[in-house]
């Protein structure tokens, strides 16, 4: 990796450090948009009674203060990774948030990983048949599932798959007291992992195979392909050495700006699927009123996107030789 | 001599709906081995068409209706596609128009040319990066051993082309297809690529197929000569026949068109009492191109200590190839772009330093055509709107702006009913007078044209230029005419200033300038005009200067 | 009108657009025809659908009429889709433009702006939203605009971008129009086929974001809609399918309209404008 690559992904980094600070700036402004005291606000509907607890929030974030101590406490507390207490679970809401962010990670990484792999896969099908019936019928069946709401497709899959055909557990992560361990614990997990994975997968799905349609018939009218093809290579030759490489730079383009979209999915399949990741979490906070919780949930949720982000310029780098001379 | 590719009878059907039936029209001609075949023709004459149905590069609504391509013996139309293939790229190899976009960009150049070897032969990895490295210096590429490393973007169009002519004589082939291989350059890169063509054909006695639109072209390097029209083959002959003796009328237009390269003897007017309509003094201007947070920023000067004055009833021609800075000097004068120092005044006040509003009422004295009769155009406005709208900003009422629109439009030779028509129901030589008819709605003093011919077909070009040569002496117009083409340039122009690297060269009356270049790039440039020999001496049927 | 008439030769898209105008229609007239109010109880909860012929799609968990809900349902989901789109675009389009036309640090901070808000995960932002200011119609439609502008402004920034130094544009400088003039009157009218476009595709997406939020019972609280009764009845799917059902398919073809309605404007206005003019 050259220098300049390293520069590239520094100068990323710092941005993407820049636009989390600014997201704390308007997470803390946000609470005190809301109408009430914003101790109670932070509380939640569970701590609000509690004034043992308030004066405790008041301390902790100077809420008698000035607002721009109170915003210097903010985000050095931030800084620290202390988003204060949730009432409810008695914990530190960061901890809280850490515990169940791998099963999100784990839930959101499977969709990712499947709804690209098989994406690319039916858009460059679609694309070399382009015209033909195959085409029509992926492009039919792509928009179907792009105009479908994801919650509904959610209960629609535990209606046919848990519920008429008994073949897939619908809720939760694991298996209630079976306390499985070893290789049967990761069977126990993949079982629960198939429904909420594809039903937050297909949506995606949609969005790449149409993506890489598009991109695939764009490429494909290029003059280099023209260049591959007058040196006598055979078609499929062309596809895979010339015209897929270039087409799918836009479609990783495109997958990093969907980062943020899953994290938006997973709040709807989590809710659904009782999948104990911070998407259900954030429901929960939704639920109780708890806004300090929520807001963490959603800063951290928007950390993800900054990191994934990075991945996906990381990658591009990798990929696309001329980066270094376009940013 | 057996013909090394016989096109019999060949007809190419369009898809319904096109202008005509047929793309190419029972076409008949051969290709002899060692030899340069020139099929000429203008945009949508159908002369690239035959060769992409050579190498089955042809849309797939495009469709051969009958006749055949000969190849050793072969019909190319009717052979297996994988036996065509087998040809391809090895036995008759392509080169296209734009260097730019036909290489892969994510490979390296190394890879692309080894991609040749790897289809058709079996030479191993260390064979095939030896070939490559060879080949590399046969088309004269600077450092051929990092040439090998590098990405398509990190080398210039001419090399690029380099690229491209050393993939395409990677394994020898009869026949060589070059589609418009110079056009996107510059003319001192052309030169030096159609010299490498000449050259590698020669040494491998490959034969050539090169297909054009520019007669300086053919005259450079053809033996024979294909004329195309509306997919018919109008004329077929040597070189010296159908360039000196054209038979068809279409032909003879066509040659007619090109303007020859000598100056014609003008009147040199002694200016010393006027006062000039436009003077620029030290005009500079630097491009700092933004650096990202760690990379350093670049300085390119565009234009550096450029000074000139310019006279009612005059045409000055400023000349120079891309990157010359001789656009950014039109815009900085036009002020669409800010000079960083200089002068410019403008019938004695100085303009650069006006701000937006300040400017208006100075717009009216200074006008442009553009270049591109397409984008030039806004394509929502009525073309009475297009013109009338300058005149209205300025505060003229609507119905006169209009009556005037009307009068500009007898002016430059359209029919009046254009007025409540729009721009795409006209061709790219009636829109280029729309565009004039535009800058002249000001009664401006100093009209700019900037490249105003170089998107239009040869014959079209003709046509503008002397359009604009009859409005210049009507309207006493002073005229700074932007040009690449030198051609054009010792036609149309007074004098001419030679630019290259921002920086004015020389200048001078054209004649003096053609005839007794002092410069060495001035040199070089005219020694690269393509069929600089051709009709240098005859005297000339060309358009736009006294007989 | 020669858009409609493109749009009638692309038969998908028409058929798009056929479901669309009924579904405009039902969300005008549809509850002045259809009276049965959709939070009355009408008959027994849970009332599988095709059992009473005046109840074809049954009732609910608290007997109230299914396909009241639809109809009335429709209202709010195309109202929000569109105020929020429009919203957006108002929001979108000046930005973008200004970004676009004038280029140089005022493009810059535009952007940088942008870009936050394109960083965010957009459908957890606007649950936030709309959870600290209390679900409303208001507070959700806002919601869904702040959500949807960052696409618009970046492509009517691009295509500024790609037009101002059109040679045309270039043009009406050298005549001495104003720039407002120059924005508004040259270079926007050439940017509407793709903001069109667009827009018919954010109703699309508005009407998602609607239903979810609502599903998540962040729905106005005094107006029924589709994603609400589909929230409301997850709880009870192994009991009565048919409330979870009917609603989703409403938004379904909905969407999948919007979404064909959409990409027949994308065919017949962005052949990139071969010098055609509607007229």
């Amino acid at each position: 990796m050259s220098i300049q690559t390293l520069f590239y992904i520094a100068g990323r980094l710092i941005k993407g450090l820049l636009v989390l600070f600014v997201i704390a700036i308007f997470n803390f402004f946000l609470i005190r948009a809301a109408p009430g005291d914003p101790a109670k606000v932070m509380a939640g509907e569970a701590g609000a009674a509690d004034e043992v607890f308030l004066q405790q929030l008041r301390e902790q974030f100077g809420l008698d203060q000035p607002l721009y101590y109170q915003l210097w406490v903010y985000i050095s507390n931030l800084v620290q990774f202390d988003m204060g207490q949730t009432y409810r679970q008695q914990m530190p809401v960061f901890d809280l948030i850490m515990d169940r962010l791998p099963a999100t990670l784990l839930l959101t990484g499977t969709a990712f990983v499947l709804s690209l792999g098989l994406g690319v896969l039916v858009g460059v099908i679609a694309a070399s048949n382009h015209r033909k019936w195959i085409d029509s019928a992926i492009s039919v069946a792509a928009l179907v599932f792009y105009a479908t709401p994801l919650f509904w497709l959610a209960l629609m899959a535990v209606l046919l798959f848990s519920v008429f055909l008994g073949w897939l557990p619908a809720f939760g992560m694991e298996t209630v007291g079976a306390n499985y361990t070893g290789w049967d614990r990761v069977v126990d997990i993949a079982e629960h992992l198939v429904l909420p994975a594809m039903t937050l997968g297909l949506f995606f799905t949609a969005v790449y195979a149409r993506m890489t349609r598009t991109s695939m018939i764009e490429t494909g009218r290029a003059d280099f392909v023209k260049t591959a093809k007058a040196k006598g290579m055979s078609p499929a030759r062309v596809t895979f050495r010339h015209t897929l490489r270039n087409a799918l730079l836009p479609v990783v383009t495109l997958a990093g700006l969907q980062a943020g979209q899953m994290i938006g999915g997973a709040v709807l399949t989590e809710t659904v699927f009782a999948w104990p990741g911070i998407g259900r979490l954030m429901f929960e906070a939704l639920f109780q009123r708890d806004y300090n919780l929520l807001l963490g949930v959603f800063f951290i949720s928007s950390a993800m996107v900054v990191l994934f982000n990075l991945v996906t310029d990381i990658i591009y780098c990798l990929v696309d030789p001329r980066i270094e001379l376009t940013k | 001599m057996n013909p090394v590719l016989k096109v019999e009878d060949l007809s190419i059907r369009l898809p319904v709906g096109a202008d005509r039936p047929y793309a190419v029209n029972k076409l008949s001609y051969s290709l002899y081995p060692g030899e340069i075949l020139c099929v000429v023709g203008e945009s949508g004459s159908g002369k690239s068409m035959t060769a992409n149905a050579v190498m089955g590069l042809l849309p797939k609504a495009i469709q051969v209706d009958k006749g055949a391509i000969i190849f050793d013996g072969k019909d190319l139309i009717s052979l297996e596609e994988k036996r065509a293939r087998d040809l391809r790229g090895n036995r008759i190899s392509m080169i296209f128009q734009e260097p730019m976009t036909a290489l892969n960009p994510l490979m390296r150049v190394e890879d692309q040319i080894g991609e040749v070897f790897l289809i058709h032969s079996n030479l191993s990895k260390q064979q095939r990066k030896a070939r490559t490295l060879e080949l590399l210096k046969d088309v004269g590429l600077p450092d051929p051993e990092k040439a090998m490393r590098v990405y398509p973007h990190q080398l210039s169009g001419g090399q690029r082309q380099r690229v491209m002519i050393a993939m395409a004589l990677a394994l020898e082939p009869s026949i060589l297809i070059a589609d418009e291989p110079t056009t996107a350059l510059d003319v001192t890169t052309q030169a030096q690529i159609l010299h490498l063509i000449k050259e590698l054909q020669r040494k491998h006695g490959t034969a050539v197929m090169f297909i054009t639109h520019d007669f300086g072209v053919v005259a450079e390097i053809a033996d024979r000569v294909v004329v195309m029209q509306y997919g018919d083959m109008v004329e077929i002959g040597s070189r010296e026949q159908v360039l000196n003796q054209p038979q068809h009328p279409y032909t003879k237009k066509l040659i007619a068109a090109v303007p020859p390269l000598s100056a014609p003897d003008r009147e040199i007017e002694d200016r010393a009492g006027q006062k000039p309509a436009l003077s620029v003094k030290s005009l500079c201007k630097t491009y700092v191109s933004p650096g990202g947070w760690f990379k350093p920023a670049r300085t390119v000067h565009a234009a550096q200590d450029v000074s000139f004055d310019l006279y009612r009833g005059e045409t000055l021609g400023l000349v120079g190839e891309s990157g010359s800075g001789k656009s950014t000097v039109s815009r900085c004068i036009v002020r669409l772009l800010d000079a960083d120092s200089g002068e410019i005044l403008l019938g004695g006040s100085a303009i650069q330093d006006l701000d937006h509003k300040a400017l208006v009422p100075f717009r009216k004295q200074i006008q442009m055509v553009f270049q591109d009769p397409y984008a030039s155009l806004n394509p929502r406005k009525t073309v009475g709107r297009i013109i009338a709208d300058g005149p209205i900003a300025q505060g003229v009422p609507v119905a006169e702006a209009m009556d005037r629109a009307r009068e500009l439009l007898k002016l430059v030779e359209l029919p009046e009913t254009a007025l409540e028509r729009y721009p795409h129901e006209f061709s790219g030589g009636q829109r280029q007078r729309v565009g004039i008819a535009r800058a002249l709605a000001h009664n401006p003093q100093v009209l700019v044209a900037d490249e105003a011919i170089s998107a239009l077909d040869v014959s079209v070009q003709a046509q503008i230029l002397e359009l604009i040569d009859t409005l210049k002496k009507k309207l006493n117009l002073a005229v700074l005419f932007v040009v690449h083409d030198l051609r054009v340039a010792a036609q149309v122009c007074d004098r001419v200033i030679v630019m290259q690297h921002g920086k004015i060269v020389e200048a001078g009356d054209t004649k003096a300038v053609f005839e007794d270049p002092q410069h060495t790039y001035t040199q070089n440039l005219i020694a690269s005009i393509p069929g600089a020999d051709w009709r240098s001496e005859h005297q000339p049927t060309a358009v736009g200067q006294p007989a | 009108m020669s858009i409609l008439r493109k749009l009638s030769t692309n038969k998908v898209a028409l058929f798009g657009l056929i479901v669309l105008v009924f579904l405009v229609l039902v969300a005008i007239f549809g509850p002045y025809l259809y009276e049965t109010s959709p939070w009355k109880m009408v008959n027994r909860p849970f009332l599988p659908p095709m059992e009473n012929t005046d109840l074809m799609l049954g009732t609910d968990t608290m007997g109230r009429d299914v396909l009241a809900g639809l109809v009335y349902g429709a209202r709010i989901s195309l109202l929000v889709g569109l105020i929020s789109t429009m919203i957006a675009l108002l929001i979108g389009v000046p930005l973008g433009a200004t970004a676009g036309y004038f280029g140089g640090w005022i493009d810059e901070a535009l952007m940088r702006f942008t870009e936050i808000f394109q960083t965010v995960p957009s459908f957890a932002l606007a649950i936030v939203i709309v959870a600290i200011f209390e679900p409303s119609v208001y507070s959700i439609t806002i919601a869904i605009a702040l959500v949807s502008w960052p696409p618009v402004a970046r492509l009517v920034r691009g295509e500024f971008l790609a037009l101002r130094n059109q040679e045309y544009v270039l043009a009406a400088r050298l005549n001495g129009q104003t720039n407002r003039n120059i924005i508004l009157r040259e270079i926007l009218p050439n940017t509407l086929s793709p903001i069109i476009v667009m827009a018919s595709l954010m109703v699309a997406t508005a009407i998602l974001l609607e239903s979810a939020l609502s599903f998540l019972g962040l729905g106005d609280p005094e107006i029924m809609s589709w994603g609400y009764m589909i929230g409301a009845a997850r709880t009870v799917i192994r009991q009565a399918w048919w409330l979870s059902f009917f609603p989703g398919v409403a938004i379904a073809i909905t969407v999948l309209a919007l979404n064909l309605v959409g990409e027949g404007l994308n065919e017949a206005l962005n052949p990139k404008l071969s010098g055609k003019r509607e007229s």
